[in-house]
């Protein structure tokens, strides 16, 4: 059995870890917070968006704007959304294995723009032909940092290098849960215009061509900042709640360790004790 | 009939309430939408949006976005808006020199020219509005 001082040493040792575990535990907590109250915040936009839109392909059809056309699916792009640091339990491992059976599974040309350096160097190693990538976006993402992303798969989508475009992420379910989630992009499938005024009632103003033509882009920007902001809150929840597995297994070990440490002192009091004794006879 | 009024950016609810009328920069010229509106959807310029509610006037500066107009309900859908009180007038003059700068060298941090001009749209917006409607002093951006 290891020395009385050695076990000090390691209970010493796992103290520090449970320190930092549970720190950052904390800090994942606050940030957390902050990321559902931006998740919130960015909805009603985007629902509204999602109205003006409807109504707008009550007048219109597919042939209106290039961002609409369907196309045969040759050409695929994904992006795939994943967090830059490490230490958050199985988020990353779930969306990349996620994205990756996406990618087998599609016979054609296929490439991926990552957000997050973990989907990058894994999309790296897979040899998945990486058309860009975006550090991720910090603490708190803002949808200034997106539009230059949203610019580039609206451009490609509109030049042809791509039919289809894709986002992978982790959907936000709860706290204890996400789930790894690919929603289309593009081409833009308006929803069923069910709420409130038909679109048909509507005066556009230039006219519905030049109103969509700025709106399309906006819609585009907005799908990918509601999956960035997603993402994060996934990652908060993600890494809190492996930090505080990771402390509770260090107290768990350092409960072990205290205890073998009474132990090993208790066996050195008898010995000494023993010796003493013995000592004392023998004179 | 009171008359809904929604400011939202991609970022936040930046007003909800009641209102007896509003005037906003639309891009075909200055808009004003009292209740009983016919069904509208237009895009934004830059400028000021003012709501009028039982004799007090609140001013934002808005730029870009659209405009849902419905008879009970207006929603605006800038890409920003900051209330003239909470405008940063300090931060705007930054913008503006910033944006004027890169205009002038031509060169702007990451991004092209066009962008640069609608950052100093945007700047002399805020400042605009901002001087205009100071009571307070400069206070924090909202």
């Amino acid at each position: 059995m290891a020395s009385q001082r050695e076990i000090r040493r390691r209970i010493g040792a796992v103290q520090n870890i449970k320190q930092i575990t549970r720190a950052f535990q904390f800090v994942a907590a606050s940030k957390l917070k902050r990321a559902q109250d931006s998740t919130l915040a960015a909805r009603p936009y985007s629902e509204r968006i999602d109205e003006v839109l409807a109504d707008l392909a009550a007048v219109l059809t597919g042939e209106d704007h290039p961002l609409l056309s369907k196309r045969p699916e040759v050409k695929r792009l994904i992006i795939l959304i994943t967090t830059d640091r490490g230490l958050a339990g199985p988020l990353n491992t779930n969306t990349i294995r996620f994205a990756a059976r996406e990618i087998t599974d599609h016979k054609g040309d296929l490439a991926v723009v990552t957000v997050g350096r973990k989907g990058r160097d894994a999309m790296r190693r897979a040899r998945v032909p990486v058309e860009a990538h975006f550090a991720g976006f910090g603490d708190r993402p803002s949808f200034a940092d997106i539009l230059p992303l949203a610019r580039l798969v609206s451009d490609d989508y509109r030049a042809g290098t791509y039919d289809r475009v894709d986002i992978v992420y982790s959907h936000f379910v709860s706290t204890l849960s996400q789930r790894p989630t690919m929603d289309p992009l593009l081409p833009v499938q308006p929803a069923e215009d069910t709420e409130g005024i038909p679109g048909r009632q509507f005066i556009f103003e230039p006219n519905p061509a030049t109103v969509l033509d700025q709106l399309l882009p906006r819609y585009v920007a907005t799908r990918i900042y509601q999956a960035v902001l997603e993402a994060k809150a996934s990652e908060e929840s993600s890494r809190m709640v492996a930090m505080k597995n990771a402390t509770d297994s260090a107290e768990e070990l350092i409960d072990d360790y205290t205890l073998a440490y009474n132990k090993v002192r208790q066996a050195n009091i008898t010995r000494e004790m023993i010796e003493i004794a013995t000592g004392a006879q023998a004179r | 009939m009171p008359l809904k009024l929604e400011i939202v950016t991609p970022e936040r609810l930046a007003y909800s309430d009641d209102v007896d009328a509003v005037t906003l920069p639309g891009s075909e010229g200055q808009l004003g939408v009292l209740p009983h509106h016919a069904p509208l959807i237009t895009t934004l310029g830059a400028g000021e949006l003012t709501i009028r509610k039982g004799g007090t006037e609140e001013h934002f500066a808005v730029f870009g976005g659209f405009l849902q107009v419905r008879p009970d309900r207006v929603v605006v859908m800038a890409e920003t808006a900051d209330l003239a009180s909470e405008i940063d007038l300090e931060r705007a003059q930054d913008a503006r020199r910033e944006a004027e700068r890169a205009l002038e060298t031509g060169y702007h941090e990451g991004a092209d020219l066009s962008s640069a001009r609608a950052a100093l749209q945007q700047a002399l917006t805020r400042i605009r509005i901002a001087e205009r409607r100071h009571r307070e002093g400069p206070r924090r951006r909202g």
